[in-house]
């Protein structure tokens, strides 16, 4: 049995749910009862059954729509998929790890066969079936990193490895929180966190890069991130900020289970064979207020970290404007009880 | 998290002696599937069982990162060495049943460069073989300048003159023949990337006069495993683990370290990329650093040292480990 992929959208009349399963196998992000930046970084291994984490690239309800929202931003803005010349053999890379981990986890949906470099692939929920040249670029409607991302689940930033750091040196990006690639494109890693406040003081991003140019083929790594969207727009991009910005003044008691969603970023990182190259796929979750309340456990939690969130914190995720309406509107959910450790619900 | 690399079990599916010297090994996966894809410049670990010692040497890939159905490298018999090459020469038979790292790639290439410049002394050239199959099958603008003691020593320089004619320029050492380097380096378009493999000296040499011809240090890139020297036993006491280990003459401190059940992360065992750093305690003695991985500073400083290949002489020496 395959997916029940949703017909949903991520603008306009956001129609975007989660069914009762996918709100059980929400990637909450708090293992306690408060949020501070760690190098929280570990393997990116198979999990559990029923977990976002079942399979390494994980495919879910809301793919189709999210790759029907993904075509629209780049109608209106073809800068947001981008890859320097020297990186199409990283795009090749992704390609062949996308089709491998896609077909590898959701055989119903997905097939590749593979014919020396003669290479057939087949995406069900996405109605495409096409036979290409491995490593031929004219034999595909798009670059190999834009053929297949446009058939992928998250954004995509592929850094190149030279002189000890990473570059920001091709990506496709539309789902993100606030960030622009056609803005980064090019820069290593310290150039595009220099906005990040707090964890430049802790040595973080000497640390994390230390890891990252050390990550091995074979052994991909993993973290989570977080913040919160008002709407469940995916595209909140500097770009479009006038889309989504005001909206954040629009939280009222009466809508902040409909409006405030948790946005949670599975953010992990390969190694590419071919081109030594990172690539670092950074997977959106949605959940709206309404739909995380369903978990008391998580409830609880969520409130006693926004309420305790450092105020640069929550100024550096946009949440200030609201962030006091949102946290009364938790309280009632909070009974003071403790919660269980771990993520997960009870 | 351990940063070391995941291993593959291989069979020695062909030994072919290159020359007097040198002798190839080619692998294939036991279970029949084809070897992960790698990129030009990267290596493996072999890991050679020698009765109850266990070596664990680094050797770059030479075979078409296009083709994994096996993976070869060559190895130059060192007779005078700690004994992993040797092994190789005498002990390594088709069939035998070995265990290697997954690829790791320290020697990239930079592929934003116009053109890519290589310079090979010796076996030197084997991560060359790699890099200038994936140019050669993107249609890449590369020129390669092999130096070796005599034709005959020449490893693949036949292959190579075949494969690539002019664009391989051979300089034998018995006929004096020299690169003109300071020509070569002066001669190049703006965007040429320059890469070294070899002996020490030849590698200091190239970096030298590329730095004193005013070439970008991010250009130019070299690889430099060091073999772990043998030298004098020394004790040391592992601090963590609550233990106190001898290394032997022909052991490298990391293998010592190891053989106590102790296990850095490492994945170069060449001093180069500073994964199996290691803090000091304290000391009473001088350390044999023979690393490229910690700075100048680091070294006389006394507080760390590189396992994989430094060495330590005096009457104590205490590592966080």
């Amino acid at each position: 049995m395959g997916i029940t992929f949703r017909k949903e959208t991520f603008r306009d009349d956001y129609t975007f749910r989660n069914s009762p399963e996918h709100i059980r196998r929400f990637p909450f992000p708090f293992n306690e009862d408060a949020y501070m930046y760690a190098v929280n970084i570990e393997p990116h291994v198979v999990g559990p059954k029923g977990s976002v984490l079942e399979n390494l690239i994980d495919v879910d309800e809301h793919y189709v729509a999210e790759m029907q929202d993904r075509a629209l931003v780049l109608a209106e803005d073809p800068l947001r998929c981008q890859s320097l010349p020297h990186m199409t053999l990283a795009g090749w890379d992704l390609l062949e790890l996308l089709m491998e981990q896609q077909a590898l986890g959701y055989p119903e949906h997905f097939t590749l066969e593979r014919n020396g470099d003669r290479w057939r692939w087949i995406n069900r929920p996405l109605g495409i079936d096409d036979t290409f040249t491995f490593g031929d670029t004219a034999t595909l409607p798009y670059g190999p990193m834009e053929y297949i991302t446009r058939q992928s689940q998250g954004d995509f930033c592929i850094l190149d490895q030279r002189d000890g750091n990473l570059w920001m040196d091709a990506g496709m990006v539309t789902t993100q929180a606030d960030w622009s690639l056609d803005f980064d494109i090019g820069m290593n890693f310290f150039e595009w966190h220099a906005p990040v406040p707090l964890a430049h003081e802790k040595g973080i991003f000497t640390r994390a890069l230390k890891f990252l140019t050390n990550i091995q083929q074979g052994k991909p790594a993993r973290r989570l991130n977080w913040t919160m969207t008002i709407n469940p727009r995916l595209d909140t991009s500097p770009e479009n900020y006038h889309k989504w910005g005001p909206d954040r003044a629009t939280v009222t008691p009466e809508n902040v289970g409909q409006k405030v969603h948790l946005r949670v970023e599975l953010q992990s990182f390969w190694r590419l064979p071919r081109s030594n190259a990172i690539v670092f796929p950074i997977r959106c979750y949605l959940i709206k207020m309404d739909e995380l309340v369903t978990q008391p456990k998580w409830a609880r939690r969520l409130h006693r970290v926004i309420r305790d969130l450092p105020e640069e914190l929550a100024t550096y995720k946009g949440l200030t404007r609201y962030r006091p309406t949102l946290v009364e509107w938790l309280s009632k959910l909070d009974d003071g009880s403790p919660t269980s450790p771990g993520f997960g619900p009870d | 998290m351990s940063t070391g690399t995941t291993k593959l079990d291989v069979v020695v599916s062909d030994v072919v002696p290159v020359n007097e010297l040198v002798t190839r090994f080619h692998f294939r996966r036991r279970d029949g599937e084809l070897l992960p894809t790698f990129s030009g410049g990267a290596h493996v670990v072999v890991e050679m069982r020698d009765g109850d010692r266990t070596r664990l040497n680094p050797y770059s890939l030479m075979g078409s990162p296009l083709d994994t159905r096996e993976y070869t490298i060559s190895v130059r018999r060192d007779d005078v060495g700690r004994g992993g090459s040797l092994f190789m020469h005498r002990q390594v038979k088709p069939g035998l049943e070995m265990v290697i790292s997954y690829p790791v790639n320290l020697f990239s290439l930079d592929l934003r460069a116009k053109k890519h410049l290589m310079l090979a002394g010796g076996i030197g050239i084997t991560p060359f073989m790699a890099q200038t199959s994936q140019l050669a099958g993107a249609g890449g603008n590369f020129e390669l300048h092999y130096t070796c003691r005599t034709a005959s020593l020449g490893t693949y320089a036949d292959v190579l003159q075949q494969r690539y004619g002019n664009r391989v320029h051979l300089y034998h050492d018995d006929r004096e023949e020299r690169i003109d380097l300071d020509r070569l380096l002066s001669s190049q378009p703006l965007g040429t990337h320059l890469y070294v493999c070899g002996p020490a000296g030849m590698i200091n040499w190239v970096r030298d006069r590329a730095a004193a011809l005013g070439w970008p240090p991010e250009t130019v890139h070299f690889e430099h495993f060091a073999a772990p020297q043998p030298g004098a036993p020394f004790d040391v006491t592992l601090a963590i683990s609550d233990t106190t280990i001898r290394v032997g003459e022909q052991q490298s401190l990391l293998e010592a370290i190891e053989a106590a059940g102790v296990d850095p992360p490492y994945l170069c065992r060449g001093g180069v990329c500073g994964q199996c750093e290691t803090n000091v305690i304290s000391h009473d003695g001088k350390f044999i650093h023979n690393d490229h991985w910690l700075s100048e500073e680091d070294h006389r400083s006394g507080c760390k040292i590189m396992p994989c290949v430094s060495r330590f002489e005096g009457k104590s020496l205490v590592l966080e480990r």
